[in-house]
């Protein structure tokens, strides 16, 4: 008897995990809410504020995609995941979309079946030390005992670096940033690694940040991005051009002030009307209404706006745009037209 | 007239798979045995199914591609160019070492606090009650999760031993305490050193033997041989004598702080220390209970029938209740055994690469197969718990009450 209630659970589960392939962007808008995965907490990219509220980077996308879709930047269900869980929590449809700096890789996009819709932050592998050591290149750390998050691309990078290199190293895997800054602190081991942008959202959680540096050399290409799930476009679409709204609307100079009075009348630049859905129907394209876009870029501002407010140089974590600066200003950023 | 007793012999007819008491069990058997297939069966072309539609497959390829990530402890040669099911092999030896040293550990803590807790030292038994509880009905993840906290926040680390005003120091020279592990002297064995290992072999034999000797004199001819001093004698002088005959071709490789860390010697990881400590205070916590439990069983009347032979308590222990307590003891502890091995998989919490970490951790993430991977590692543990099961029944079949 007991068998068989089991197997009649397990059969509704099957069930319903085969019912949620369905249209994901007409789940989104029959629940009224976006189920996000982010990390489970690294301060300026994720992490739940004094008021619990979820505040960072790519909390900014994932709520802009809230905004274009169900018009509420505010109906986002955040889902914390670590590098272990974030993949198959995306496969198996607990999540619509994965916004957790995650690199973009051939075999993740191929053969795990994901895909990504763009790229939000251009960042690379780096180190970071503790000043008293006085350690001032990668090169320099033969012996050393290294701190990893286990489940990343960068534990494989940091193999592939230090073979290269022909230098020998301790890693100690650890299974999230926040488990590993008591261990780099104490000592227990000599060096963090992870991205550069990990790093500085790290040590400006230290106490005293000063004492800490992040070596020059950059190990890897890491393009971080969203991700949703291979074989259904249209929310693949959804995603992306939610994401490439935001870098267009920095390109075109749309920000969350002037955003408003754009968005009143068409104006004198085309692009910017059909961005802002007074022109054209590039929202019913999307399955969307007209003015997506417009809330998309209202959630949080736009790229730049994001960007300046989570993890700019002016805020502790002080990050600069370098690689992510459009590309008018000599920078990656460079989105396709809205046409 | 005996016929009448017999049963109604031939005619099998199909009815009587229902209406006979002596097939109708079988029936009912089969049908479930239909069903349970049955069921497995739509579970796993489900599976396939959905599997299928999302574009995967079900395949153990990965296992010979290169890994790409590097281990840390490795009881075999494994380099990041190895295969996953080299790295799966390295965690899975992690895996058998942590579990075996914390069974031993376990085994050891939890025989004597057993006896002390049946102590008629108020202070002792008191002692040991708290222990039991404390660290039975704490879950053993945070336990795992305390002492790793502590042991890296309250040992200094390396750079502590460094420079001229250095805060810490090595123990005789020699030992090295550090908040990343502890390190010893390695036995470097020179040429000539297989004759003084075999020596010491052989002297462990002589000992064997000579006990059973005096065994055999007390039983068959009431005589009492000393073995103690001729036990320790042959322990350590004819080994001596060999190392020094053979030229000391055993020497001690010293660790030394060079870099980063101390390099040479024997390299014990505070990740495995933490969780073999862990496991082994909280498992010794159960195994304690089922000592005590053992003891109990045997009924006063034997300790004061022993008493009244004029037996000493050491010699009523260690002669009459416990190897009767044993046989009470052991199948409790067959499942100790089994959950050691089994909550060595939390390893992952203070970075120990056990199998869920290598091939259940980062090979899943890297290669993403996920149900593969799980597979494996329930196979794995399967067959690791029910070797111990069977190790242990026979061991439990030995002790176990002979009726003659």
């Amino acid at each position: 008897m007991k068998k068989s209630v089991f197997f009649g659970a397990m059969t509704v589960a099957a069930l319903a995990a085969g019912a949620a392939a369905a249209g994901t962007l007409d789940d989104v808008k029959a629940r009224g809410k976006l189920n996000c995965g982010v990390t489970t907490g690294l301060v300026g990219f994720a992490a739940p504020d004094a008021n619990g509220e979820w505040q960072g980077f790519d909390v900014g996308v994932c709520r802009a995609v809230a905004a274009a879709v169900l018009g509420d930047p505010s109906a986002v269900e955040f889902v914390p995941t670590t590098g272990k869980t974030r993949f198959t929590a995306l496969a198996s449809g607990e999540i619509d979309m994965l916004a957790r700096n995650t690199t973009w890789t051939f075999s993740r996009d191929v053969d795990l079946k994901f895909e990504f819709v763009g790229v939000n932050y251009y960042d690379g592998q780096g180190f970071m030390v503790p000043k008293a050591l006085g350690v001032s290149s990668a090169k320099e750390l033969d012996g050393a005992t290294v701190c990893i998050q286990t489940g990343t691309t960068t534990e494989l990078n940091l193999a592939d670096y230090f073979r290269t290199n022909n230098i020998s190293y301790e890693p100690v895997p650890i299974e999230t940033n926040a488990e590993a800054q008591p261990l780099y602190l104490e000592g227990a081991c000599d060096v963090y690694t992870t991205d550069a942008s990990g790093l500085a959202a790290t040590r400006a959680a230290f106490e005293n940040p000063g004492d800490h540096v992040v070596l020059p050399e950059i190990i890897s290409k890491e393009p971080l991005g969203p991700l949703v799930r291979h074989g259904d476009s249209e929310w693949g679409d959804v995603v992306r051009w939610s994401l490439n709204a935001l870098i267009a609307a920095e390109e075109l100079g749309v920000t969350s002030a002037n955003i408003g009075e754009m968005s009143m009348a068409a104006g004198d630049n085309p692009e910017i009307n059909r961005l802002l859905g007074t022109e054209g129907t590039l929202g019913e394209m999307l399955g969307l209404s007209a003015d997506w876009a417009k809330n998309a870029i209202m959630a949080g501002g736009n790229y730049g706006e994001i960007f300046e407010k989570n993890i700019g140089e002016n805020t502790p974590i002080g990050l600069g745009r370098g690689l992510n600066a459009q590309w008018t200003d000599g920078g990656l950023l460079y989105v396709p037209p809205f046409r | 007239m005996t016929t009448l007793s017999d049963p109604p012999k031939g005619g099998f007819r199909l009815s009587m798979l229902i209406n006979d008491t002596r097939y109708r069990s079988y029936t009912f058997q089969f049908i479930a045995l239909i069903a349970l297939i049955a069921a497995f069966g739509y579970l796993g072309s489900n599976l396939v199914a959905n599997l299928k539609a999302a574009g995967l497959n079900i395949s153990y390829r990965f296992l010979g591609e290169p890994a790409g990530y590097d281990i840390n402890q490795r009881l075999i040669e494994y380099t990041s160019q190895s295969t996953h099911l080299r790295a799966a092999m390295v965690g899975a030896l992690n895996t058998l070492l942590v579990a075996v040293v914390a069974c031993f550990f376990a085994t050891i803590i939890g025989v004597i606090v057993g006896v002390l807790r049946l102590s008629k030292n108020w202070l002792v038994n008191k002692l040991m009650g708290v222990y039991v509880e404390i660290f039975r009905n704490v879950p053993v993840l945070i336990w795992i999760l305390i002492i790793m906290a502590v042991f890296v926040a309250v040992l200094p680390q390396p750079r502590e031993f460094r420079g001229d005003d250095a805060t810490a120091s090595m123990v005789l020279g020699s030992f090295a305490f550090t908040g990343r592990g502890f390190y010893f002297p390695k036995p470097v064995f020179g040429p000539g050193s297989m004759i003084v290992v075999l020596t010491f072999i052989a002297s462990l034999v002589g000992i064997w033997g000579y006990r059973r000797y005096a065994k055999q004199q007390l039983f068959d001819h009431g005589r009492m041989v000393s073995t103690l001093w001729p036990s320790i004698g042959l322990f350590f002088v004819p080994t001596i004598l060999m190392f020094f005959i053979m030229g000391q071709p055993i020497t001690l490789d010293y660790p030394a702080l060079k870099g980063f860390n101390f390099q040479g010697g024997i390299y014990a990881r505070n990740s495995f220390i933490a969780l073999t400590f862990a496991l082994s205070i909280y498992t010794a916590a159960f195994i304690a209970e089922n000592v005590r439990a053992g003891i109990l069983a045997i009924s006063t009347g034997q300790t004061e029938a022993a008493a009244s032979l004029g037996l000493r308590p050491g010699r009523i222990m260690n002669l009459v209740i416990l190897p009767q307590a044993l046989r009470v003891i052991i199948p409790p502890l067959i499942s100790q055994y089994l959950n050691i091995t089994k909550n060595s998989s939390l390893a992952i919490a203070v970075g120990y690469m056990d199998i869920t970490g290598t091939l259940g951790g980062i090979t899943l993430n890297q290669t993403g197969r996920a149900i593969e991977t799980v597979l494996l590692l329930m196979a794995f543990y399967l067959i690791i718990s029910l070797s111990i099961s069977a190790v242990m029944n026979v061991y439990n079949n030995s002790v176990k009450l002979k009726e003659r």
